[in-house]
């Protein structure tokens, strides 16, 4: 589905990403990990078309997204959350997800200015469709916190809506920047389940970024593991977690003879 | 800033019965720091020139002039300032008495110390080649034509005396005290608006009432101010009478019902309501604008053209500004462009083109040309952001008004000498609309700003204005979510810069004449200011701000109501502005979404308690219990 060969990223001789490989399959759930400054977010942010790659290909669905603007690599189908999150906070919940079907959604100025058929309908099609998305977080988001603006939520539900306004863009390829950072583990072992759902009933790929290894181990089918801007290793989460590079890593070259 | 001086230690260990204050016991680095502010603002407003300007203007006829006025409302506000103290939840509040107009005294006394030093001062040295108003008309005025003497003492007793009625204020009750503004403000205003009351009681043909009440050297009469401030207690103390009456009336009622534990924010389940009654007001105000202009007369007609083009213009730039985010500070150029699009088509003067088109021709020919000129203004910038971006944007509106003053296109322009000549509106052979006629201009202007106001609330509940709320909020994040920012702005630009064009075109239309220097930066500052002042991204505040704004004080080039202080408009615009800004930073009528950008923290408060509520009640019902931090 999503084809990533020789991706380089300088920020001023700084190599954010370095000849990096990666492949998703339609339907994978891959985890990207890595110790922090590895590149997980600029890679994100090269593929959801916020950083410009300095050299390296892109194709999603055999085509390229190279020099395409975020907003058309969104309408391609690919959609990402923000590790800080976010939202548009002044707007209510349901705004949110209502702003984030523009590339799915044809209506014109003139539309809303004559209240056309196609206005009224496509308006009420959008607000369902933005109810439904939040409805998939159970009631946590849906009833009186529609019309709650999205600051007033608590930290858990931020980042629920978050994903529900990446999944309001339709997308075929969701890419969350640790979904669960920040949350109690009662909170995180939830949210590690709505991601399977995600995939099995919504039929999203998923690509994401996670510190938290229960969950890493829980849902990803591949784990890829970067290290200044290098994939160092690839596989399961036993093989990845067994391999000796990635150990070191983490945890920094031991010294001889210990 | 010393906590001790506002709790004194000593007092916080008796009883709270006892909260009572002696009256030296004060805070006396704060009357200081008080009394200092008082002075520099009353040399200011000695030196700005404002009591020499307004001594012939008399309010109240032999006592009261406006000059004198501009010396005596300062310390009034200061003893009222000094004198009003934060009272802490949980904390007993000291009781309120003559503490209170003592301290407003010695701030007025120290203050007004300010203006001693004046008058010895400008009967001592000379320094009028900095200081054009350091001269003898201002010393006679504070010496109240008497000697040095006098006006040297009379000051800080004047300021003690009005500090004190200020600070007094605390020690009446919170009625009395409101009844005290409302008169003092009433007979200000009836005072004031002479020219206006005047012309209103003669579109209803009651010109007797203004001739009683204003004497022949303009000014309230005598007994005109008593009526008019017992009227005004009267009306106030009615007010409280029925609101009181109506109080116990909703508190009966309540008795009834059960309470709820929740409180009215639990159990109120959606944040936005429409109730039939705001639509029954609603039909209520248009009709009263329908009609109203029918008795007005020429001078609030006009005036009220005048606010309306300034609606149009605000409600244009809100767009910009307000909804999608974008600070430009030359939106000008679009007033400009419909202006001189209507003036040149329309006029038999303009050099170029010698063909009349009629105005809604002209009108339909402006709002394209302003449409381009939004894209072309807005293509070049919209890669831009914040400061960047304003500071471009006030570029492109200098280089419109430079374009029409220039000599390469004065052959289509006329240079300075602008256009004149410009034809009235032709209203399908129904009407005409001439300048001197303002009541027409008045009906063109109403009808645009309900067009105005009809986009604007269309199109923030659409796609668009979605689009334009999410670029404001965070633009990056926007564009990740497949929202097109560059059109959307672009959008935003050419739904701004039409409405603004609407505005330039009944200008033309209405003054007859047009010149490149009615397009100056001021008016950009003006418009922005309006939007600003009124409340940003919300209608009906942008509405306000203009009636507030252009209605009382009136345009860059056009008179308000007050139109005494046309020369310290500006200066009084960045007072209200520093004063909005501190004070009430998201607007006279914010928009909910504004207000809550701005007080973040305590809407979050607000609603963390809110959860708690809820949490509480669910778990109370035995239900889930939803795990809410703050």
């Amino acid at each position: 589905m999503l084809e990533i060969t020789g991706l380089h990223v300088e920020f001023g001789g700084l190599h954010a990403l370095n000849n990096l490989d990666f492949t998703v399959e339609e339907g994978e759930i891959v985890a990207v990990i890595g110790p922090n400054g590895a590149g997980k977010t600029t890679f994100f942010n090269v593929v959801s078309g916020m950083v410009k790659p300095s050299e390296g290909e892109l194709i999603f669905e055999g085509r390229s997204l190279l020099g395409l603007d975020p907003n058309k690599i969104t309408a391609r189908g690919i959609a990402r959350t923000f590790q800080n999150v976010r939202l548009f906070n002044n707007m209510t919940v349901l705004e949110n997800v209502m702003v984030s079907q523009h590339c799915r959604t044809h209506q014109r100025m003139f539309d809303a200015l004559l209240q056309t058929r196609r206005f009224r309908t496509e308006e009420e099609q959008v607000r369902i469709r933005g109810q439904e998305v939040l409805g998939f977080f159970g009631t946590r988001l849906t009833g009186y916190r529609f019309d709650q603006p999205a600051s007033m939520l608590s930290y858990a539900n931020r980042r629920r809506l978050e994903i529900a306004r990446a999944m309001a863009t339709s997308p075929k390829l969701l890419l969350l920047d640790e979904p669960v950072a920040g949350m109690n583990p009662v909170e995180s072992a939830e949210l590690t389940q709505l991601i399977g759902k995600l995939r099995n009933e919504m039929g999203f790929t998923i690509v994401l970024i996670e510190h938290d290894m229960s969950v890493v181990r829980d849902i990803s089918d591949r784990v890829v593991v970067l290290d200044h801007g290098e994939a160092i290793a690839r596989g399961s989460y036993a093989e990845v977690s067994a391999n000796p590079q990635v150990i070191e890593a983490y945890l920094g070259q031991t010294s001889d003879g210990n | 800033m010393t906590v001790t001086g506002e709790f004194p230690t000593a007092q916080s260990a008796l009883p709270a019965a006892a909260r009572r204050r002696r009256l030296l016991d004060q805070d006396w680095q704060k009357l200081v720091r008080a009394g200092a502010i008082l002075a520099f603002g009353q040399v200011f407003i000695a030196l700005s020139g404002m009591p020499v300007t307004f001594d012939r203007r008399l309010l109240i006829d032999p006592i009261l002039s406006l000059g004198y006025l501009s010396l005596l409302w300062l310390p009034l506000v200061v003893g009222y300032w000094v004198g009003r103290e934060q009272v802490l939840e949980g904390m007993t509040a000291y009781a309120r008495g003559g503490r209170d107009a003592m301290a407003g005294a010695v701030a007025g006394l120290l203050g007004n110390a300010g203006l001693t030093l004046l008058v010895v001062g400008i009967t001592h040295f000379d320094i009028r080649d900095p200081l054009v108003n350091w001269s003898p008309q201002l010393l006679e005025i504070l010496e109240f034509g008497e000697s040095v003497w006098l006006g040297a003492l009379i000051w800080p007793v004047i300021g003690a005396g009005t500090g004190a009625l200020g600070g007094g204020m605390h020690w009446a009750s919170s009625r009395i005290s409101r009844t005290t503004v409302i008169v003092l403000l009433s007979v200000f205003g009836t005072a004031v608006l002479e020219s206006v009351i005047t012309d209103l009681t003669q579109g209803f043909h009651i010109e007797a009432v203004s001739d009683w009440l204003y004497g022949p050297k303009r000014g309230l009469t005598y007994p005109a101010a008593i009526v008019v401030a017992v009227a005004a207690a009267g009306v106030m103390t009615g007010l409280a009478a029925f609101r009181d009456s109506s109080a116990r009336a909703a508190e009966a009622a309540r008795g009834e019902r059960a309470t709820t534990v929740g409180g009215s924010g639990a159990t109120r389940p959606r944040w936005r309501r429409i109730p039939t009654r705001r639509l029954v007001n609603l039909v209520l105000a248009v009709a009263a604008i329908v009609v109203l202009p029918l008795f007005l007369g020429r001078l609030t007609n006009e005036l009220l053209a005048n606010v309306g083009l300034f609606i149009l213009l605000a409600l244009g730039l809100n767009i910009i500004v307000g909804l999608a985010g974008i600070l430009d500070l030359g939106y000008v150029a679009f007033f400009a462009v419909g202006g001189y699009s209507v003036a040149v088509l329309t006029s038999p003067g303009s050099p170029r083109f010698d063909a009349e088109i009629p105005w809604f021709g002209a009108l339909f020919v402006a709002m394209l040309l302003a449409g381009l000129a939004g894209l072309f203004i807005g293509a070049p910038v919209i890669r831009m952001r914040g400061d960047y971006l304003a500071i471009v944007t006030l570029g492109f509106g200098e280089i419109i008004r430079v374009l029409l003053l220039s000599d390469w296109l004065s052959g289509t322009f006329n240079g300075a000498q602008g256009i004149t000549n410009i034809p009235g509106v032709e209203v399908f052979g129904l009407a005409t609309v001439r300048g001197f006629e303002p009541r027409s201009v008045l009906y063109l202007v109403l009808v645009f700003c309900a067009i105005a106001v009809y986009v604007s609330w269309r199109l923030e509940n659409s796609r668009i204005g979605r689009a334009w709320m999410a670029i404001r909020e965070d633009e990056s994040v926007a564009e990740a979510m497949g929202v097109d920012t560059v059109s959307a702005k672009l959008m935003a630009f050419v739904t701004g810069a039409v409405l603004g064009s609407f505005s330039g075109a009944i200008l033309s239309a209405k003054v007859g004449s047009i010149f490149p220097h009615s397009f100056a930066i001021i008016v950009s500052i003006v418009i922005l200011v309006v939007v600003i002042f009124g409340g940003m991204g919300n209608i009906a505040g942008v509405i306000a701000g203009a009636v507030v704004l252009i209605g009382v004080l009136g345009g860059p080039n056009q008179p308000g109501l007050l139109q005494e202080f046309a020369e310290y408009k500006i200066l009084i615009y960045g007072a209200l502005l520093v004063w909005m800004m501190l004070q009430r930073s998201e607007g006279l009528i914010p928009s909910a979404r504004r207000a809550r950008e701005l007080h973040v923290d305590e809407m979050n408060q607000d609603a963390w308690l809110r959860a708690q509520v809820v949490a509480d009640d669910v778990a109370n019902e035995g239900g889930n219990r939803e795990k809410g931090r703050p």
